[in-house]
């Protein structure tokens, strides 16, 4: 199977000058690939640097040393060092993010938060809405708070807005941070069959999840983040 | 991909005698970016602004902005007449104080239309259809066409400013803290409208604002200024969730969280 995405040797660490430059290494000689059609998943205790990785590749963190090659647009790209104007068409294109958490913006709709992906990938609004309400139904949001802004949803509900605007696109590569971590069992098993779904179809998933069912259900792969401490690279 | 930026700024300082102003600031720009220059007062993001729209002229350093017909030309050795015609045409400007970017005491629509004849509209029910058509995208009604100004609201006064900057279809605008003096409630209305516009008209725009969650709405691309010069740059994202700079570091850490 191809390799969409490989890591290597990557090392992240914050210097906080607020608190006399003292530094805080996250993570030291993170090495791994993922392959399409596949979940791959980094396990690992709280604060062992799981979502720092994510970060990393969505380019929301800088990266001290090593590559993130992604293949995009036919050619391959070293996220690492990528100008912001490269990060974000490969994050228009190649690498989507459903982060934990949804960053509501003031008066847009759950539908539209849904379909703006598509949008700005240049299909036309009404085309990006049928399949928003299409992901809306499958995941089972009320179609009467569809219209409404999710700001004042609950956090289930805002979970699944957030996961409907992560898989409406087509990216090769999705990364997950907790997608199903607020959500009942009946809507975690309807985001199990959509990660099977777009396996199938050959993306290739880098996610975390904390709950076991779930991991157990859709990860092909686990990859132990401990190993990348920073301590151990010395070792 | 291939495209080339709009506007490419290369070492642009300005000096007030031996105060800076702004120094050494280089970065470029794509059509349908928006770029947010934060930094508190006095850090030179308003001189910056000013220098890059023309309405000053800095000591050192180039602009090219590159014209409707693909050409790039050197803003700083343009005719005022020139700069004058595109400041009226391609680009617009968005105050912080709505009075310094409106006529006071003629009505909305003719805020809006004045822009549209400016760049030779003459028939006057065409002009007042496109008009209204604009106070509506800026969400004020239709019969609030022929009040002046001053009879409206802050936000509503802000909204015209906008509706009047982009009626012409400008290709670059500059907005000089926007939702600056607006009421939290107000700012959001304010903040989604601009989102909205920005993306359906595919908009360049460069936003100065001392307002880091603004800047996280509305941009793509983050400056930090301080004491005149960039201390930090790259994608807005990257910018506020790991500040790599001290100063960066202080600002993101002194939001307050609600």
């Amino acid at each position: 199977m191809a390799t969409p995405l490989v890591v290597s040797d990557v090392a992240k660490s914050f210097t906080m000058h607020l608190r006399d430059g003292i530094k805080l290494p996250v993570v030291a000689g993170v090495s791994f690939s993922i392959r399409a059609g596949e979940c791959t998943v980094l396990g690992g205790p709280s604060g062992a640097g799981k979502s720092s990785i994510l970060k990393m590749l969505y380019g929301n963190y800088a990266v001290d040393e090593g590559q993130i090659i992604v293949s995009h647009d036919d050619g391959l790209i070293d996220l690492a060092t990528a100008s912001p104007r490269t990060v974000l068409a490969v994050r228009r294109q190649t690498i989507g993010y459903v982060s934990q958490f949804l960053r509501t913006v003031p008066r847009v709709p759950a539908l539209d938060v849904v379909a703006e992906p598509l949008v700005e990938r240049g299909e036309d609004r009404e085309g990006a809405r049928d399949k928003a309400r299409a992901l809306l139904a499958q995941l089972n949001l009320p179609e009467k708070l569809w219209a409404l802004p999710p700001a004042t949803f609950s956090g289930g509900e805002q979970q699944r807005v957030n996961i409907a605007r992560g898989f409406i696109t087509e990216h090769p590569i999705l990364l997950l941070d907790e997608p199903t971590a607020s959500l009942d069992a009946r809507n975690r098993d309807v985001v199990i069959e959509l990660i099977a779904g777009k396996k199938t179809a050959g993306v290739a998933f880098l996610g975390i999840f904390h709950d076991h069912d779930v991991r157990e259900a859709v990860a092909d792969r686990i990859i132990d983040v401990t190993v990348f401490a920073p301590g151990k690279i010395a070792a | 991909m291939t495209d080339e930026p709009l506007l490419r700024v290369s070492a642009l300082s300005k000096f007030y005698g031996s105060r800076v102003g702004c120094d050494n600031v280089s970065f470029d720009l794509w059509p349908g970016e928006v770029l947010a220059v934060v930094g508190e007062s006095g850090s030179g993001k308003t001189t910056l602004l000013n220098c890059l729209s023309t309405r000053l002229l800095p000591s050192s350093g180039t602009a090219s902005y590159r014209m409707r017909d693909g050409q790039f030309r050197e803003l700083y050795r343009m005719s005022e007449a020139e700069r004058r015609f595109l400041m009226r045409t391609d680009w617009g400007f968005v105050h912080q104080n709505p009075a310094d970017g409106l006529r006071m005491t003629v009505s909305a629509g003719a805020n809006v239309g004045e822009r549209l004849m400016a760049v030779g509209d003459r028939h006057y029910g065409k002009i007042r259809a496109t008009a209204v058509d604009w106070l509506s995208r800026v969400e004020i009604d239709e019969d609030r066409i022929d009040d002046e100004p001053r009879a409206f609201s802050g936000g509503m006064r802000q909204r015209l400013q906008i509706a009047r900057n982009l009626v012409t279809g400008p290709r670059l605008v500059f907005m000089d803290e926007p939702t600056g003096g607006l009421d939290v409630s107000v700012q959001a209305r304010l903040l989604d409208l601009l989102r909205g516009l920005v993306t359906d008209l595919g908009l360049a725009a460069i936003v100065v604002t001392h307002d880091l969650a603004v800047a996280r709405l509305l941009s793509q691309r983050m400056m930090v200024m301080k004491d005149g010069r960039v201390i930090e740059s790259g994608l807005t994202d990257r910018v506020l969730d790991d500040p790599r700079a001290p100063y960066t570091q202080l600002l993101v850490s002194s939001i307050l969280q609600v």
